[in-house]
């Protein structure tokens, strides 16, 4: 793809801070990160999930636990959390990747729901109350990411600010990466003809796996940033309200393109604040708004812009 | 070795009942195109699904170079060398021909789990697609979307893609079906040419490619072997004309 396209996106995530509302670009970071880690699975392994919530989720309950009850310095908590996001993934991705289409989706959502269920009962979770208070701590024991500058009269946490975008990109990096290699062509192919690929001497199960794991923890690591950023664990992360949301997200900026779920993830944010005034009418709003776009975009926004563009982009 | 490449002992299906493919005996002699034919419905691609373990046999077993592979996985089976098609035109629709063949070369390599590297490592394989697409007239059509090819062409870039892996035994389901006489010709030729050095099992209905390229013939009705023999001999046995003609040899 176009490298002026990502220098600039780059320079605008490095001014950001400066321009918006930091927490908001925090928050869209992390979720065009879950985004594009559940695109990874969905757009380039033809896999539908309907529980990556657990992931997201359960991530940024073990990072809050080992960052506020261990006290872990956050770059240890954040890996801690993704590790444990790749193991569940690799749990639930074995029981579900034997099954094809809604069923698999049915597997993901059912095993989604257990850990939905552990958040709430288990006695290190919180309860209804999740993890509050998370502390930001230091980088590597040095940094302060808790360190609020004044930007224009406004209390900003540039530091927290920066870790979180590198995190992003990293991530962000290896999902591109993964799309845009041997094993990514033989998702592609997979996604395309499965039985082609297995005739050609694939063993499919092991590449939907690993994409599987892959996801699941890029998908926890996005979890494991919010819980940093909003200092909070919440069942609202591992509900299937935060399943169906990526999904949304993911659709709605165009399900296997790169940029498709940055997009997405940002309207969906940026929705979400703007109408955070009219209360639970944002639901029917953006249920609106979805079900508008996919009418008029059926490949999503970038989706159809590449289509236009005659690029994949 | 043996003579055979490829044997089946009483290889049978059943679904729900019903017998698709019955005791069959097959033996397939090495450096053969032999041709399985028979009516519609007769159990011609079931056979092919059950040697490349796509669905599992009821009973029988398989043997390939004297191996027992029959509670092989599909994907060991093409890892031995036994390469199918498809009657449905198999490709990769959302790719070039260019990337549908690289995925078929790329496999030896040894590098498809690794994520972490960039494809650009597969330009490497840039040489030997364009010879193989050459080989099966694509060369112009190399950066074209695949779906979007002519249907003779599709299922040219099949063979393709098979032939990318050099397979010892190649299974082709039906490789003239829905084709211009100009492209029947053509396959037929691109047949005979990568018959050279493999063997080649092949379910095809038109008959003048049967009697222009197998060596043997097998014909299947409603699951069981009718007849196996030499073009010639199988064409004048009785029973194969009124079964699979429909008519007798007055
Ligand atoms: N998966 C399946 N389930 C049930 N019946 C099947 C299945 N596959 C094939 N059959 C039946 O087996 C018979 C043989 O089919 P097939 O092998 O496709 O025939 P051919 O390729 O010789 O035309 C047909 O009657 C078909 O309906
Ligand atoms: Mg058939």
């Amino acid at each position: 793809m176009n490298k002026i396209l990502w220098k600039i996106l780059v320079i605008l995530g490095l001014a950001a801070p400066f321009i918006v509302y930091p927490v908001f670009m925090m928050k869209l970071l992390c979720f065009a990160l879950f985004a594009s880690a559940f695109n990874l699975l969905l757009g380039y392994a033809g896999l539908l999930s309907f529980g990556h919530a657990a992931f997201f989720g359960g991530a940024s309950y073990v990072t809050g636990y080992l960052v506020k009850n261990s006290g872990l310095t956050p770059e240890l908590g954040i890996l801690g959390g993704t590790l444990f996001a790749a193991l569940l993934g690799y749990l639930v991705g074995s029981l579900a990747i034997r099954r094809q289409g809604i069923y698999f989706a049915m597997v993901t959502l059912a095993l989604a729901q257990i850990v939905y269920f552990i958040a709430l009962k288990a006695p290190f979770t919180g309860g209804e109350d999740g993890l509050q208070g998370i502390p930001r701590g230091r980088l590597f024991g040095m940094l302060d990411l808790g360190q609020i500058y004044s930007i224009g009269g406004s209390p900003v946490a540039l530091n927290l600010y920066y870790f979180i975008f590198a995190l992003f990109c990293l991530g962000f990096w290896i999902i591109y990466r993964t799309i845009n290699s041997p094993f990514g062509q033989v998702l592609k192919a997979i996604r395309e003809n499965e039985p082609r690929a297995v005739s050609l001497g694939y063993k499919v199960e092991r590449f939907k796996l690993m994409a599987f794991v892959i996801s699941a923890a890029l998908a926890g690591m996005a979890g494991s940033m919010k819980s940093l950023v909003f200092q909070l664990a919440s069942l609202t992360d591992v509900s299937w309200h935060t399943s169906g949301e990526v999904v949304l997200m993911t659709l709605l900026g165009g399900v296997g393109t790169v940029l498709g779920p940055l997009v997405g993830a940002f309207t969906v944010v940026t929705l979400q604040s703007e109408l955070s005034s009219v209360g639970s009418w944002i639901t029917v709003i953006i249920g609106v708004t979805f079900v508008v776009c996919v009418l008029l975009f059926r490949r999503g926004f970038v989706g159809e812009l590449g289509r236009l563009l005659k690029k994949s982009l | 070795m043996s003579d055979h490449i490829l044997e089946t002992k009483n290889l049978s299906k059943e679904f729900k009942g019903f017998t698709a493919v019955s005791a069959v005996n097959l033996q397939i002699r090495r450096g053969h195109i032999h041709a399985l034919i028979g009516p519609n419905g007769a159990g011609k691609t079931t056979v092919f699904n059950l040697l490349t373990k796509f669905i599992t046999p009821t009973s029988g077993s398989i043997h390939y170079n004297g191996t027992d592979i029959t509670g092989e996985k599909s994907a060991d089976i093409a890892l031995r060398g036994i390469v199918r098609s498809f009657q449905i035109s198999a490709v990769f629709p959302n790719l070039t021909p260019r990337e549908n063949v690289r995925l078929a070369l790329q496999r030896p390599l040894g590098i498809s789990y690794h994520f972490w590297k960039s494809d650009v490592i597969l330009q490497q394989l840039n040489g030997r697609v364009m010879e193989l697409l050459e080989d099966v007239g694509l060369a112009d059509y190399a950066d074209e979307i695949t779906g979007e090819l002519a249907y003779g062409r599709k299922r040219a870039l099949e063979i393709a893609t098979t032939l990318a892996l050099d397979p010892e035994l190649m299974l082709l389901d039906e490789p003239t079906q829905g084709m211009g006489v100009e492209d029947v010709d053509k396959i037929t030729a691109l047949v005979k040419k990568v018959s050279a050095n493999r063997t080649i099992l092949m379910v095809e209905h038109n008959l003048k490619v049967v009697a222009t390229l197998a060596d043997r013939i097998t014909v299947l009705q409603r699951g069981a072997i009718l007849a196996e023999g030499p073009y010639a001999e199988v064409s004048q046995d009785p029973l194969v004309l009124e079964a699979y003609m429909g008519s007798t040899h007055a």
